[in-house]
């Protein structure tokens, strides 16, 4: 099972033929991912990487069958490729792109508001490191090997605390069924609670390992949906504990701009929801490994 | 990025916003120059600085006579004023703003800002303006007015006249005030402006809305299409090391601990400095490397850390995905031998090829202290740390 991707989702990659697509295309072609294609304007007709190029995404919906998307599109450009995938009947989006214009976004979900939910293509990032279904399909710029496959679910905004989450888990032989960047824009495709929502309704995933940083109202948003509509336990890290107010942290909305917005703010409102918080960045895979040995 | 109240007044007037008439001065013969061509009988000496509470810092002088004025600007020239949104350092005032005295009849708050729940714009009034917007949403929040702006049509006429009824003003200020709040939101949307707050907009005793004062913040992701914004900022504003930083493609925090940092990732950057703190030290940065360090971006990132002369040690902490381990401990090494640093470093290297770069590490004969779990580094780069302010101590 796993969300979002399997071995057998049929992926295109948008910005195909640049460097960086072409680099990131081999390497989840290497890990096994069901590549079928990709889409440079004006390169359509051409094969890449032994793989077929569109001019636009719709005709590689129509002539490839593709499903899912992956963006390296740069930043002035990438909101229209998100929006070309949605209107070409993509189900699953990755934007990668890190820069984006704020309100490109703002643009960005109003369009995919237009689609009736169950039309609507899912996004995630922009500014991640992509998805992964270990041992089934990778969706984006992670090393593969890290990850192994099992039962624990993991959302986060961060790419290589991902990985270190990841590493840990795998060092106490935990696997991941499915390990989701939502990216660290202020304005993103998923929230940490639209991710839990899936991993809820996975009959795979067991736990969900939930990784967010100061900014924004989406870790405590995610929080009150565990407490009210999910069966599953969550584990949570917050980052951003050092994180002095108003200044940005790296990412465009690691940015304590309002009460509720720092970590132990938000360490303590997600524990009050029942949520299982991680001591320390190092106790991600042990904090896991306790409340997978309770189920 | 953030301009000054200058330059947000200058760039609303643009967009139909009345402002009161004033002029820039970075001497105080400037100031009175300025005084005079604008005439009158009272002046607003206004410091230029990156932050709002000015007025509570003592940044903004009322002026009854040109030698007032004079004193004024020669007074907050060069002073460094300290606001709760500066922080301790404060900020440097270098650039004035001499304005006509305004007779204020009303004071109002307005604000116009990207909403990251909503994912719209929102616009914010009160009719209780002048102070500190967080502290009324703390005492009296029924005094806010929020008003959601839908995007694909944008803002419409009766949502700006709710507005300005909420705000309460008379009936024949009203279609003034909606050409005010139009064509602030004109302004927000066509120059990627994140937050746009006039506080206070007066109304004056003739009758006419004025924004007293002016902030705004754009968003740095969409500075590459308004070149013309880019131009207005102002370095002198802004924390030299994070422009340092910034000009190199690194993304760079000061804060006050004495652990110097280098990690790659914003997300792991953040957990590792809360490691720091938990195991007892204090970060003395947050620097996110990014992908691709080559040796020559570690070296710059090294030297970036080290000009902080509190840093008593340093820990890199690298997970690498699309970098590779071994091509950072090159770099690492390379940047020691290169920088010939005196203070205890510690590395952790995790992901692909971390074989390869241990080895490099370990084979550099460098005293290098590595580790090979994230609260392993922390703990010994804490140790570290102590071990060199008890020598000091000793030493003196």
């Amino acid at each position: 099972m796993a969300i979002l991707i399997n071995e057998t989702t049929r992926i295109i990659v948008q910005g195909f033929t640049g460097k960086i697509g072409s680099f990131h295309a081999q390497d989840m072609i290497n890990y096994g991912s069901n590549v079928v294609g990709g889409v440079t304007p004006g390169k359509g007709g051409q094969t890449h990487l032994g793989l077929p190029v569109f001019n636009t995404v719709k005709e590689a919906v129509q002539q490839a069958g593709a499903e899912a998307s992956i963006i390296f599109v740069p930043p002035a450009f990438a909101a229209d490729s998100i929006m070309e995938a949605a209107d070409a009947g993509i189900k699953y989006c990755v934007a990668i792109t890190d820069g984006i214009p704020t309100q490109d976004m703002m643009t960005v979900k109003n369009f995919l508001r237009r689609f009736p939910v169950e039309e609507r293509m899912v996004l995630t990032g922009p500014n991640c490191a992509g998805t992964i279904s270990p041992g089934r399909a990778m969706l984006g710029i992670m090393p593969g090997h890290i990850y192994m496959q099992g039962n624990v679910g993991i959302v986060g905004r961060s790419g290589t605390l991902g990985y270190e989450a990841a590493d840990q888990m795998k060092r106490l032989g935990i696997g991941i069924s499915t390990s989701v960047g939502i990216g660290g824009d202020p304005i993103n495709g998923s929230s940490h609670r639209d991710i839990l929502e899936k991993f809820e309704n996975d009959p795979e995933t067991k736990v969900v390992l939930m990784i967010g940083e100061i900014g924004g109202p989406q870790e405590v948003e995610a929080g009150l949906f565990a407490k009210e509509k999910m069966t599953k336990p969550v584990v949570a890290y917050i980052a951003g504990l050092t994180a002095p107010e108003g200044r940005r942290m790296g990412h465009a909305g690691a940015i304590i701009s309002s009460a509720g917005e720092s970590a132990a703010e938000k360490v303590a409102l997600l524990r009050e929801l029942g949520v299982t918080i991680c001591p320390t960045p190092a106790a991600m895979g042990a904090t896991v490994a306790e409340v997978l040995a309770k189920l | 990025m953030d301009i000054h109240e200058y330059q947000a007044k200058e760039i609303l007037s643009g967009y139909g916003i009345k402002i009161a008439e004033g002029g820039l001065a970075y001497s105080p013969e400037d100031a009175v120059q300025r005084a005079r061509e604008i005439g009158g009988h009272v002046w607003a000496v206004k410091a230029q600085i990156h932050s709002g509470a000015r007025g509570k810092a003592g940044g903004i002088k009322i002026c009854k006579t040109h030698d007032e004025v004079e004193a004024a600007a020669d007074y907050l020239l060069g002073k460094r004023l300290i606001t709760h949104q500066t922080g301790p350092a404060g900020k440097v005032c270098g650039r004035l703003y001499i304005e006509a005295g305004t007779e204020i009849a009303k004071e109002l708050y307005f604000c116009l800002l990207v909403d990251r729940s909503s994912e719209r714009i929102v616009m914010v009034g009160s009719a209780q303006g002048g102070m500190d917007i967080e502290e009324l949403a703390v005492t009296n929040p029924e005094a806010i007015v929020k008003i959601y702006i839908e995007p694909a049509v944008g803002l419409q006429d009766y949502q700006a006249r709710k507005m300005a009824f909420k705000l309460g003003l008379d009936a024949e200020v009203i279609s003034h005030a909606v050409k005010t709040i139009k064509g602030c939101y004109q302004a927000l949307r066509t120059l990627d402006v994140s937050m746009l707050e006039i506080n206070p907009l007066v109304v004056t005793k003739s009758g006419e809305l004025v924004a007293l004062d002016a902030k705004m913040g754009f968003d740095d992701n969409a500075l590459f299409r308004q070149l013309k914004i880019s131009e207005l900022r102002d370095k002198t504003q802004e924390d030299p090391r994070e422009m340092a930083a910034a000009d190199r493609g690194l993304s760079y925090v000061g804060l006050d601990g004495d652990i110097g940092c280098m990690i790659n990732g914003a997300g792991l950057a953040m957990a590792t400095m809360d490691m720091i703190k938990l195991a007892g030290g204090e970060p003395a940065n947050f620097l996110d490397v990014g992908g691709g360090a080559s040796a020559e971006r570690t070296e710059k990132a090294f030297r970036l850390v080290l000009a902080d002369k509190n840093v008593k040690a340093m820990l890199v902490n690298i997970f690498a995905g699309i970098n590779r381990c071994d091509w950072i401990a090159e770099g690492v090494v390379h940047a020691v031998k290169k920088i010939d640093m005196k203070i205890p470093l510690i590395v952790r290297l995790s992901g692909t090829n971390v074989e390869e770069g241990r080895k490099i590490i370990a084979e550099s004969g460098l005293p290098i202290i590595t580790a090979d779990t994230l609260a392993e580094a922390a703990e010994k780069a804490v140790q570290a740390r102590n071990e060199i302010v008890a020598k000091e101590a000793a030493g003196a």
